[in-house]
């Protein structure tokens, strides 16, 4: 691929001056607007339809932009926001428990290890609470209280009820609602949609980003689309790692391209580990499944204190319930008195692998700890434990086979969202500009750690309340005219490199199928560049994952032709990107000598096993720049500067 | 355990289509239907046969995209949930079983398993939604809603849009479907303003998709993942009915 070389480049993250709480007000007023009249001049692309792009593109349209919707899956509703269980947070201190603006961002930057901007999280706590009144108005249906208001729930890291919910499926009904606000405009003909259609790369033409390149999956006809501004809502790349609770088909494609443009890769090695997932059974396994984090306000986790009685669970010849109480150790409330169960997603996850590294795990493979419900069922009653997870415990039980309700469940903890993603600026845009990445797909907000009910926030916030102002910046400063036909030799060339990787990935015709590819890369990134890394792991899967690019481009097979539904094609091209971001992950490892929030160096960390953060040296957003195919990437560094709040370090002891 | 597979094979939408039979060996109780097909078009892809095409996509029973027509049922033997929350432990070692996709009019064979559900969305469109714009709304406790109706219309809105109920349905009807989104809009007070005509509008556009009618004989609810009940096709009935008398379309 062609790139475009900023070798000078300088970060600007665009963070206006001024009191915290004022920043974003000023910032708006000093944004460009745009002409009612003059939006319909203006065509917007944006890729994914989750709650990102769905609340983006409906935005957009509904203030008279032209957009064109992207998705892989056969309708807008199926992004994978729809899968998000648990709830999203908002400042409304509607429960008097002491929540504030300040306080969600204050929790918001402890609980991602101080390592995400000041400023873009303040914003993003501020208009939080907007989010919620968009979606009650959308039809949403919240949980309620009986008197009619809204109910509120708690969440790991933090010590306020701000969490909404709808039973345990907010994510699908937040979705739904985006997805009803974009099929108004679809009907109202200012969103045209493009299902079963798949970005495969980015256009660049006069350092601007001018369009995208798709293949419409089902006839593989490759096509040009051409815009003013090109907005990535494409998710994260939790898929890196071949098992986890992404949806089959999450995937790096759009961003990776863009990032062979010249689009930075920020933070790429901060990935989430979440702590609640169902344990892996066998190497068939395709996916992960989680059951969401608020299960941890009730229930309570354990592993026996022997090694013995763990064997013995083990293997089969003793039941949990079995287990005295004097021989359980609820390790996370031991450790962590004050938060309990409810300490942040990483340190969960740490305890559950280091209690299973000493042989004191369950299930069968010794992988897995105990979620145990048995006390809050005897406190509240089974009605009042149903009531809040019935469909949590009734999907464990189809997958597992056993009830909850009886027997504690076991949990292990899984890759669950990625935190890095595309450098943006304040106005969200990427390093090409044009180019914008909202939600998962940016790395703005979380740090270095996601906390509960934070990434429904952050994809609604960047969707509803920031692109709408910030595109119109850009857009307005460019003018209309400013716009590359599909006829220009820009896309013309990008289309034959999109058309030659299809027939290249078809004609190598080698021997394996490109999910054993996928499993493969997956047990390099977790070994190594998962819950735990050393430089030693990292350095030799730097090796594993070169020599698995070298087999794959010489020993893939994919059946069928471009030409029709071919999902083998698909995924291809998607384990490609897969592998490359990799080793970029590793690298972006083995450069962060420290540990903080998901990124865990055995070599960096205090005497009772906590992450040791290295602020005199590391306080930095990471921003790789691609510098050509087989070439070590270049490091920029944002200097993250912290005027409200003192780092130290994380405790919920 | 040991299955054997009656897989429905078609090129594309024009070509004719049939039943291929594959056996499968070492398949584990505990593995999902779906993690069978992938080891099914592991070995097909191995042997340099095309992998069957299907649908999937969460592999968590809430995305809607994985649609398989199991020995005769949507989604498999299970009740309440979809294809890929099916384990294999549902079946008996050495049974055979016939894998088709939805079968209707209004939803297309693309390839194999997998068929077009556009259809959904255009009835969305036709009306699927509260008139609101971002930024406009008041703030979200200044619409109250009694506990009770909240889960009434949740109990609706859950559906998944996967299309089981228009597959298991005999004249492939899409009551159900379409009348989880206008029985949850018409208990809320959002769906007020609209009530009407989104009823109107949307059996209209459900009626122009090619959707059969509905004779009420209760296998889309049977059949549905989420066990979205038939009252709401009676709710729906009521608002369509009060939406014609009153409608200012003649």
């Amino acid at each position: 691929m062609v790139t475009d070389q900023q070798s000078t480049m300088e970060l600007q993250s665009k963070v206006p001056a001024g009191p915290l709480p004022e920043k974003w007000s000023r910032h708006k007023f000093a944004l460009k607007l745009v002409n009612p009249s003059n939006k319909r001049k203006y065509d917007i692309i944006v890729v994914g339809t989750g709650l990102a792009g769905a609340s983006a593109a409906a935005s957009l349209a509904e203030l008279g932009y032209n957009v064109k919707a992207f998705c892989f899956q056969d309708s807008p509703r199926r992004a994978h926001s729809i899968a998000a269980q648990g709830g999203i947070n908002a400042a409304k201190n509607y429960q008097n428990d002491g929540d504030s603006v300040f306080r969600l961002f204050y929790d918001t930057i402890k609980g991602g290890d101080y390592r995400a901007r000041e400023g873009n999280v303040h914003r993003l706590a501020e208009v939080s609470v907007n989010i919620i009144d968009q979606c009650v108005a959308q039809g949403v249906p919240f949980a309620r209280e009986y008197g009619g208001l809204l109910a509120n729930r708690s969440f790991g890291g933090a010590q306020v009820s701000r969490t909404f919910y709808a039973r345990g499926q907010t994510g699908q009904q937040l979705l739904l609602g985006a997805y009803s606000a974009l099929s108004r405009q679809v009907a109202n003909g200012k969103v045209k949609l493009f299902p079963r259609t798949e970005m495969l790369d980015l256009v660049v033409e006069g350092g601007k980003a001018r369009g995208i390149i798709t293949r419409n999956l089902v006839t593989g006809k490759i096509e040009s689309h051409s815009g003013h501004a090109v907005l990535l809502c494409t998710g994260g790349y939790g898929n890196v790692f071949y098992l986890s609770t992404n949806a089959m088909g999450s995937n790096v494609t759009a961003a990776w391209r863009a990032h062979k443009h010249g689009a930075l890769m920020a933070n790429p090695c901060f990935t989430q580990i979440h702590p609640t997932c169902i344990p892996v059974k066998g190497d068939y396994q395709s996916k992960l499944t989680l059951m969401s984090e608020s299960l941890r306000n009730d229930g309570r986790v354990w592993v026996p204190k022997s090694k013995e009685d763990a064997q013995k669970i083990q293997k089969g010849q003793m039941k949990a319930t079995d287990l005295k109480e004097e021989d359980r150790d609820y390790f996370l409330e031991r450790r962590y008195p004050s938060f309990g169960n409810l300490v942040p997603r990483d340190v969960a996850s740490r305890n559950a692998k280091y209690v299973c590294d000493e042989g004191r795990g369950v299930s069968k493979t010794g992988l897995a700890v105990y979620l145990d419900f048995a006390d809050a069922i005897k406190r509240d009653g089974k009605k009042t434990i149903e009531a809040k997870y019935g469909n949590l415990f009734e999907m464990y039980y189809k997958i597992v086979d056993e009830n909850p309700y009886e027997t504690p469940m076991m949990i292990y903890p899984a890759v669950h969202y990625t935190m890095g993603g595309l450098w943006v600026d304040y106005n969200l845009m990427t390093s090409i500009p044009g180019l914008y990445a909202l939600g998962e797909a940016n790395f703005s907000d979380h740090g270095a750690n996601r906390l509960g009910a934070s990434a429904l926030m952050q994809g609604l916030a960047d969707g509803y309340f920031v692109i709408p102002y910030t595109v119109g910046d850009y857009l307005a400063t460019i003018g209309p005219a400013d716009k590359v036909s599909v006829d220009s030799p820009a896309f013309k060339q990008a289309e034959k490199r999109v058309s030659d990787q299809v027939q290249r990935l078809l004609a190598i015709k080698g021997t394996k199928p490109v999910d054993e590819f996928h499993r493969a890369l997956g047990l390099i990134m977790w070994d190594y560049c998962g819950m735990s890394r050393t430089a030693e792991g990292l350095k030799k899967a730097k090796g594993m994952i070169q020599d698995l690019k070298k087999e794959f481009w010489t020993n893939v097979r994919v059946m069928g032709d471009n030409e029709e539904m071919n999902q083998a094609l698909e995924n291809a091209g998607r384990v490609a990107d897969f592998i490359e971001l990799g080793e970029l992950m590793v690298d972006d490892a083995l450069n962060r000598e420290e540990s903080c929030g998901g990124h865990f160096r055995e070599e960096h960390q205090t005497e009772d096993g906590e992450a040791l953060r290295n602020d005199e040296e590391y306080a930095y957003v990471a921003a790789w720049e691609y510098t050509g195919e087989n070439q070590p990437e270049v490091l920029h560094k944002e200097e993250l500067v912290f005027e409200n709040v003192k780092l130290t370090q994380r405790s919920y002891k | 355990m040991k299955v054997n597979l009656k897989v429905w094979r078609q090129k594309n939408n024009n070509a004719a289509g049939k039943l291929v039979e594959y056996g499968l060996d070492n398949i584990s109780p505990d593995m999902s239907f779906l993690e069978m097909i992938d080891v099914l078009n592991g070995e097909l892809t191995r042997k340099g046969d095309e992998p069957i095409v299907f649908d999937h996509d969460c592999r968590e029973g809430i995305c809607g995209m994985c649609s398989m027509y199991i020995d005769g049922r949507a989604h498999g033997p299970q009740t309440g949930a979809t294809t890929c929350q099916l384990h294999m432990r549902s079946f008996n070692d050495g049974d055979t079983i016939v894998v088709e996709p939805w079968r209707a009019r209004a939803f297309p064979v693309i390839k194999d398993l997998m068929v077009d559900r556009t259809a959904f969305d255009r009835i969305v469109q036709a009306g699927g939604y509260v008139s609101v714009n971002t930024g406009s709304a008041p703030d979200a406790n200044e619409i109250t809603i009694p506990r009770t109706i909240a889960d009434e219309a949740m109990d609706a809105a859950q559906c998944i849009g996967c299309g089981a109920c228009v597959a298991a349905c005999k004249n492939a009807s899409a009551m159900l479907f379409v009348a989880a989104k206008v029985s949850h809009m018409a208990v809320l007070p959002q769906g007020q303003a609209e009530r009407s005509i989104r009823a109107e509008r949307m059996v209209a556009q459900m009626d122009a998709e090619g959707f059969g009618a509905c004779s009420f004989t209760g296998a889309c609810s049977v059949e549905c993942p989420k066990s979205i009940s038939l009252d709401h096709i009676a709710r729906m009935n009521r608002e369509y009915l009060g939406a014609k008398l009153t409608s200012e379309n003649v």
